[in-house]
């Protein structure tokens, strides 16, 4: 690691000792939050004799298997549950992101009685997490029916994501400058047209910010599935990941598999989006 | 009909107060509303009223605050009860004097002049934050495991070998380990919050210090702390919402059950058994409602603490 940094370029002969000392330690700390991850992204390539005898060392010609993969898919069902998530933080984050531009919008342009009321029982929902209310859902999915569907866990989800989206979309909202709707007002626009044709398309920046932030805990939840949707038919893969592992955590071949299988996914997407979550993160908009 | 119109179309230019017609609030913030409060909020507050009820043999009747006497005072009730609130205290502390003093250093790190690399050191550091809590909890699962032997041989490694223990099965250890590797996870969000704010601090006060002669640690202590102290305190209390809801890493980890001997009980475990029963005892719908209650109001007054009181006097540090 010393090594790394003393060849680093840094900027001026002056700063040479203190940019080494910085890039040391965030160097240092990079390993600390890689590491674990590549250990077992690295493992669950090799034979299982290799895991043991040589955990940090890269599959070799002799070692590489994919045994783990096949045994994973074979025991259980990772395409259904990967699809079942998939469709439940799809349709989630799309609808918290319409309702809650929707309803960002009304509360924002317009005033009437309650206004402030609404806008506080949303605001309650940022810091009071919804799974207190866990004893009322289950049994409000009972009376409905919706127990073991993902349609209960869309509509959680979406209760859970608005409260934040509410928030932060209203903020832009308000920064959209008066004359624009005034103007479209006076050529007789209706409020439907205002909102879809001119407010929408200038909310997009704001809806990705919104979008990754809801994304995130939906797609990782274990808590709602675990109650609401645990049938073999509805399982999203972060349950079906904890129940295989419990199931099967003898199986390192396999253990390690199904981990790689939920995290590289994840990864993937987050060196796609992470300049917009990052931007959304350093914007100051969840300030 | 277009008499409303009219009205409503001269009213809102005279006075910048738009009254339409309310059928666009309707359709704008009917749905969202409806969503949010059938789930969210009539929940909350259900579930706030079921507390006071006791539902045996199938009848519900009033109870008063019997639930909570008998989860505070009960000798079978009590004992898990205080065990798991004492515990999640003491998640929340290695929180707060881990997480964060970790997350400000790597913050004001990242945010040095001039550093090559910056983004991407934030991108990898930021990543085990967007993994799944169950996920992270498997991994360290296998990693501390002694019959994998990685942190053990790496413990010997760098000459700490005797003091490889399988920490996530001690009851002394297993606590405090967890607390580790949730504070691993989450160490990025209080490093960008943070790195956020420093970046928004105006380049002149820095340059004023700097002339003024202060050196790189006085310009960070009586400049640069003050103005990320709000910062601070938001990722604390975010922190404390999270602790006071964690459930996902100990039950990915050591099950429903928090052992050994409950020892990484939270409120969270601590309130999925009492809901669904566990082993000889049977749920409870009531006493469930009764622990969630209970967590709500130790969020609320956490909340309100934060807004009441910190916020306050940080206010008064920034003007």
């Amino acid at each position: 690691m010393n090594l790394i940094n003393r060849f680093m370029p840094s900027n001026g002969y002056r700063q040479l000792p203190k940019s080494v000392t910085v890039h040391a330690v965030l160097l240092a700390y990079t390993v600390i939050a890689l590491f674990p991850i590549l250990v077992v992204v690295i493992n669950s390539f090799k034979e299982r004799r290799a895991i043991f005898r040589d955990p940090l060392g890269l599959p070799t010609q002799d070692s590489f298997t994919l045994i783990g993969f096949e045994q994973v898919l074979q025991r259980s069902d990772f395409g259904l549950y990967s699809w079942n998530s998939l469709v439940v933080t799809i349709i989630a984050v799309g609808l918290v992101l319409l309702l809650g531009a929707m309803a960002a919008w009304a509360l924002t342009e317009y005033k009437f009685k309650g206004n402030l009321f609404i806008t506080f029982l949303f605001a309650m929902g940022i810091m009071i997490p919804i799974r207190l209310g866990t004893v009322s859902i289950l049994g409000l999915m009972v009376n409905l029916n919706l127990v073991n569907t993902l349609t209960a866990l869309v509509l959680v989800y979406i209760a859970q994501g608005l409260p934040l989206a509410v928030y932060i979309l209203s903020e832009f909202v308000r920064t959209i400058p008066k004359e624009l709707t005034e103007a479209a007002r006076c050529d007789s626009v209706s409020e439907y047209k205002i909102f879809f044709c001119i407010i929408l398309p200038l909310l997009k920046p704001a809806m990705a910010t919104v979008a990754v932030f809801t994304m995130i805990p939906i797609w990782n939840d274990l808590w709602f599935p675990l109650i609401l949707a645990p049938g073999e038919s509805t399982r999203t893969i972060t349950l079906g990941v904890q129940q295989f592992v419990g199931q099967y955590v003898t199986d390192w071949n396999s253990v390690l598999s199904a981990l790689t299988m939920a995290i590289v996914p994840v990864l993937i997407l987050y060196t796609i989006f992470s300049r917009q979550l990052i931007r959304g993160l350093t914007s100051g908009a969840v300030k | 009909m277009h008499y409303i119109l009219r009205y409503v179309m001269t009213s809102s230019n005279q006075h910048d107060e738009k009254k339409p017609f309310p059928w666009h609030l309707v359709f704008f913030l009917g749905p969202g509303l409806l969503i949010y409060v059938v789930f969210s909020v009539y929940p909350l507050l259900d579930t706030l009223f079921l507390s006071l009820y006791d539902e045996q043999n199938g009848q519900s009747s009033f109870v008063g605050l019997q639930n909570f006497i008998t989860l505070i005072t009960d000798e079978t009730w009590s004992q898990a009860f205080w065990n798991a609130l004492v515990n999640n205290f003491k998640f929340f502390a290695i929180h707060m004097l881990l997480q964060n003093p970790i997350g400000l250093i790597l913050a004001v790190l990242l945010s040095s002049p001039k550093l090559r690399l910056s983004s991407t050191y934030r991108t990898l550091i930021f990543m085990p934050t967007m993994l799944s809590v169950v996920i992270v909890g498997f991994v360290w699962q296998l990693l501390l495991s002694p019959l994998w032997g990685i942190s053990e041989n790496f413990l010997y490694d760098i000459g700490l070998g005797q003091y490889f223990d399988a920490w996530l099965g001690k009851e002394g250890s297993a606590l405090i380990t967890l607390g580790f590797i949730s504070v691993w996870q989450f160490v990025g969000i209080p490093m960008m919050l943070i790195y956020a704010t420093l970046l928004n601090i105006p380049d002149d006060i820095i340059d004023a210090s700097v002339v003024d002669g202060a050196n790189s640690f006085q310009t960070f202590w009586h400049i640069k702390l003050p103005l990320i102290l709000p910062t601070i305190a938001m990722v604390s209390i975010l922190t404390f919402v999270a602790n006071f809801n964690a459930f996902e890493l100990i039950y990915a980890v050591k099950g429903a059950l928090a052992g050994p001997n409950f020892s990484t009980d939270l409120m969270g475990t601590f309130f999925y058994r009492t809901f669904f029963g566990f082993q000889l005892q049977q749920g409870s719908a009531s006493m469930g409602a009764a622990v969630a209650t209970l967590m709500f109001l130790i969020i609320l007054v956490g909340v309100m603490l934060f807004l009441f009181f910190i916020q306050r006097r940080i206010q008064r540090f920034q003007f």
